[in-house]
């Protein structure tokens, strides 16, 4: 049975080690997409519309084309056609420099005929909204409904109930990197591309299609990134118009978002409006649930969420669909549909324990089936210092008051088929693993190379790792769901043990020993039963003459295991004159399986907490009912975590098995719930909408005198 | 020519007359919204006659002189990333990124005489007698900065788009206080953006380049 070992056996896996590209990073050497000059090339530019509905009735190109410098200019939407959300594009233009490409934009003339739109969930379900698509009513899509048990019977059996409505609004990805491409054709039927994607082999086949070239035909490099969190796994618009500019100039063109296109265009978290009603009996068992909700995800549909979510009800009944508005579609965004599912359950939970005057923290017990989170409650509590909380909620003195809270999640992450990867090792000793994936920020780079390293006993850095290219045709699939780990770390072990398996055979006769007596040491290869007998790795690897080893690894299920449980503790102090929250300390209780780099690992939790932060008290994309258009498309208004808003958070990698699994989603779930408890804690007004700003805290605390 | 031509022919996108034309023609316009589109070019003002006025400046960056062809508007960030020096040499200092493109973010950070500015809020022009640092400058050759071993060390970076920043900002803050508290780290370094969340581990690398210094 294939297995990574005993941990006391791991002299990397598992350990802290420095990721790979460290250095090439802090010296800013990395070269990002966004940071490629190609010689020759041009400066791309999209022209969007500001407007959020409107037909489309005149569109001319001739004076921007006609100004010196710009080489290339397309439209991307016919007359007739509708603009349905702000941000869509019209026309893009390539020029000799950025700012030739930002004045050709102002020469374009264009003519909409506006339409009447709605950009809020509200105005999308008043009565006598304009309809916006043909094919739902009132701008709802059709339901989709589930029933388990008997819910009727449930709320019968129930001692108490809690009936709510809780909400969260659309959150965007704000990816530093912005989403875009370098495009170049090497000839009429080659094209290269740098581009800023999860998913190399993913924006490969969707430029092939489009472009109807052979996927063969098309490279895709991505060295580095600069931030995906589920919104880059296509080429884009974008992309595409980079493409189709570069083969009309004959030059190759870079073509970024703007910072303000890649808050209204490429992708959020749609919202979730939920009203439910749960009850629980005296003795704290979770017995019926009945909740209705919708969120929005643009014009489109996406906007799904869990519910109930980790804790089980016998009795439920959900119904769920989505509305939608003039605005810029959702895309998947770490861990689609969980956290605002958990911050909407966790908050519930919280107010059934109350109800029935229990520690929620018990009542979270007796609830759930998972084995890992009760370890992980108790864990969490300790650090945290459960016991301080204030049992009365609101309890404590003075104008700054504290409070702690307490949230779950869930996760896959067991990644899947789909990833080939070779390992190589050199007759001079150095050794190459190449495989199609690519490096979000995660750190597989690293994973990949501690991995062949312990293979073979050498070190990381002697690794060579080639990721990020679609050229050795190598394919493996998109960063996303937290697969990559799980589906790329069995291919890449099995791959470096059958290379090592090769490099045995050349060295059994030296050594006159049988090939499964050998084992790697540091740096060597010795007989197991006779330790005096081994030659050094480059002694071995001279032994290969002109010919290197070339090895292929198969995807063993056996290796890793989906199915990740996390909690998370909190603690806030609330300032009650100025409705501020501060998060004081997080304690985040991950379900790691097998962390191969505990380093990144830790880096990965960190992360997620801080993302899962400013979901629960910063971030909410505020669209104008009036004009239509986005109010905070900039990174000022738009507020994502900043040094001052990082409380001490301790990432704690909980150990279960030793088996890969990914954690780049799971750690931004529990942080929700247990924020907005924690702030429930202190002040004892509870808080139902994200994000949990001063005004609401405010607000809350005079409606509680009054 | 008809008006319509005439309008084209001006250019600036839709015109609000084209609106109030377009409703007298009995099509519908719900809002009358201004600037109907403002495309990509929120931050430059245009410069649409196709011949904008340079000039030759020279800036002293990383210790290495440059002759520059630039203009008025051209910002020190643009002449940095995308800039080609008069003998036809590509500038490519990419490691400051452009991220937000007004002031928010910190991605661009270099120093000027020393000190942190935001090289997307600074005019090629007003460069000109300053010393620039980079962050391809903070290393002495091989050997890097302690900030920068102190980065790699404690895994401050995870997509490392905005290490740049952070790298060259925490070297602004260590030249002048060799001995921050986290919250005078956090002060300084709250002008610049982190999406990945690596704080934590930023903040350490700070304490620990600040024992090493
Ligand atoms: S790009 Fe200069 S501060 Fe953001
Ligand atoms: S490391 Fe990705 S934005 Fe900071």
């Amino acid at each position: 049975m294939a297995s990574w070992g005993e941990a006391s056996q791991s002299r990397l896996i598992g350990k802290r080690i420095a990721r790979l590209s460290g250095k090439e990073k802090v010296t800013g050497k990395a070269k990002y997409t966004f940071d490629i000059n190609r010689p020759g090339m041009l400066y791309g530019r999209i022209l969007r519309s500001e407007v959020a509905h409107a037909n489309v009735t005149d569109l001319d190109l001739t004076r921007a084309e006609e100004l010196p410098g710009v080489k290339a200019i397309i439209p991307l939407i016919e007359v007739g056609r509708k603009i349905r959300y702000q941000g869509q594009e019209i026309a893009a233009v390539a020029a000799e420099t950025d700012d030739i490409a930002k004045d050709a934009l102002r020469l374009i003339y264009v003519e909409l005929e506006e339409l009447p739109f709605v950009v809020t969930e509200a105005d999308a379900m008043a009565e006598g909204a304009p309809q916006i698509r043909d094919d739902w009513k009132a701008n709802q899509s059709n339901p989709g409904k589930n029933e388990d048990g008997d819910v009727e019977a449930g709320f019968a059996e129930a001692a108490v109930t809690v009936e709510a409505t809780y909400h969260t609004p659309v959150q965007t990805h704000v990816c530093l990197e912005t989403h875009g491409n370098v495009v170049e054709w090497t000839d009429e039927q080659n094209l290269t591309v740098w581009a800023s994607t999860q998913a190399v082999f993913g924006v490969r086949n969707d430029l092939a299609r489009n472009l109807q070239l052979p996927a063969n035909q098309v490279r895709v490099i991505t060295e580095h990134m600069g931030g995906g969190f589920g919104s880059k796994f296509s080429a884009g618009t974008e992309g595409l118009a980079a493409a189709r500019l570069s083969r009309m100039a004959g030059r190759p063109v870079k073509l970024m978002l703007t910072r303000k296109a890649e808050h209204l265009v490429a992708g959020n978290r749609p919202s979730m409006t939920q009203h439910v009603k749960a009850g629980a009996t005296r003795d704290g068992r979770l017995i019926a649930y009945d909740m209705r909700g919708y969120g929005t995800g643009g014009t489109g549909g996406g906007a799904g969420f869990t519910g109930p979510y980790v804790y089980h009800v016998p009795n439920r009944r959900t119904e769920r669909f989505n509305v939608a508005v003039n605005a810029g579609s959702q895309r998947a965004m770490r861990a689609p549909g969980h956290p605002q599912g958990a911050f909407a359950m966790d908050s519930l939970i919280d107010e059934l324990a109350e109800k029935l005057g229990m520690n929620p923290l018990e009542f979270r017990r007796i609830n759930d089936s998972s084995e890992v989170r009760q370890a992980q409650y108790t864990l969490g509590a300790q650090e945290i210092g459960w016991h301080r909380r204030n049992s009365v909620p609101g309890s404590g003195t003075g104008v700054k008051k504290r409070g702690m809270g307490v949230g779950s999640g869930q996760w896959g992450g067991g990644g899947g088929r789909g990833t080939q990867a070779r390992i190589t090792i050199n007759p001079d000793g150095t050794v190459e693993a190449v495989t199609g994936t690519q490096d979000i920020g995660t750190g597989i780079r690293t994973a990949i190379a501690i991995i062949v390293a312990e293979e073979l006993g050498l070190s990381p850095t002697d690794i060579s790792v080639k990721i990020g290219d679609s050229g050795p045709g190598l394919p493996s699939g998109g960063s996303g769901g937290s697969q990559t780990t799980a589906s790329v770390a069995p291919v890449i072990k099995t791959a470096a043990a059958a290379a090592k398996q090769k490099l045995f055979e050349h060295v059994a006769p030296l050594l006159q020993a049988p090939v499964d007596d050998l084992r790697v040491g540091a740096g060597t290869i010795y007989v197991a039963s006779d330790r005096t007998k081994t030659v050094t790795w480059r002694q071995a690897t001279g032994l290969l003459g002109v010919e290197s080893i070339s090895e292929g690894g198969n995807w063993n299920p056996e290796l890793r295991q989906g199915g990740v449980a996390g909690t998370q503790f909190a603690e806030v102090e609330v300032d009650t004159q100025t409705g501020h929250v501060e998060v004081l300390k997080i304690v985040a209780v991950q379900d790691c399986g097998l962390a191969i780099n505990r380093l990144t690992t830790e880096s990965q939790i960190n992360g997620g907490v801080i993302m899962g932060l400013g979901q629960t008290l910063l971030e909410e994309r505020i669209m104008d009912p009036q004009t239509g258009r986005m109010l905070n498309a900039n990174l000022e208004d738009y507020k994502v975590p900043g040094t001052f808003e990082i409380p001490e958070i301790k990432s704690i990698v909980f150990d279960t098995h030793r088996k890969v699994t990914g954690v780049g989603e799971p750690p931004c779930i529990p942080t929700l719930g247990a924020i907005a408890n924690a702030v429930y804690n202190a002040i004892g007004v509870r808080i139902r909408e994200l994000p949990i700003t001063p005004d609401k805290v405010l607000t809350a605390l005079a409606e509680k005198k009054a | 020519m008809s008006d319509k031509e005439k309008e084209k022919k001006q250019g600036t996108n839709i015109s609000r007359r084209s609106f109030l034309k377009g409703v007298g023609t009995g099509t519908v316009a719900a809002t009358v919204a201004p600037a109907i589109l403002v495309g990509d070019s929120e931050t430059a003002e245009a410069q649409t006659d196709g011949a904008a006025s340079t000039a030759k400046i020279q800036l002293n960056i990383n210790e290495k002189l440059y002759e520059i062809e630039v203009e008025a508007r051209t910002t020190l960030l643009t002449v940095l990333r995308d800039g080609i020096d008069t003998g036809g040499n590509s500038v490519d200092l990419t490691g400051a990124k452009l991220i937000c493109d007004r002031g928010e973010c910190g991605g661009c950070t270099v120093l000027a005489d020393g000190k942190a500015v935001y090289a997307c809020m600074m005019l090629a022009m007003d460069a000109q007698s300053k010393q620039i640092t980079t962050v391809e400058g903070i290393a002495n050759g091989d050997d890097l900065h302690p900030v920068q071993e102190a980065f790699i060390q404690h895994d401050a970076m995870m997509c490392g788009f905005c290490t740049p920043g952070f790298i060259v900002s925490s070297v602004a803050l260590l030249n002048e206080n060799q001995k921050p508290t986290i919250a005078e780290i956090k002060d300084s370094l709250s002008g610049n953006t982190c999406r990945c969340g690596t704080y934590p581990f930023i903040f350490d690398a700070v304490e620990t380049a600040s024992e090493k210094m």
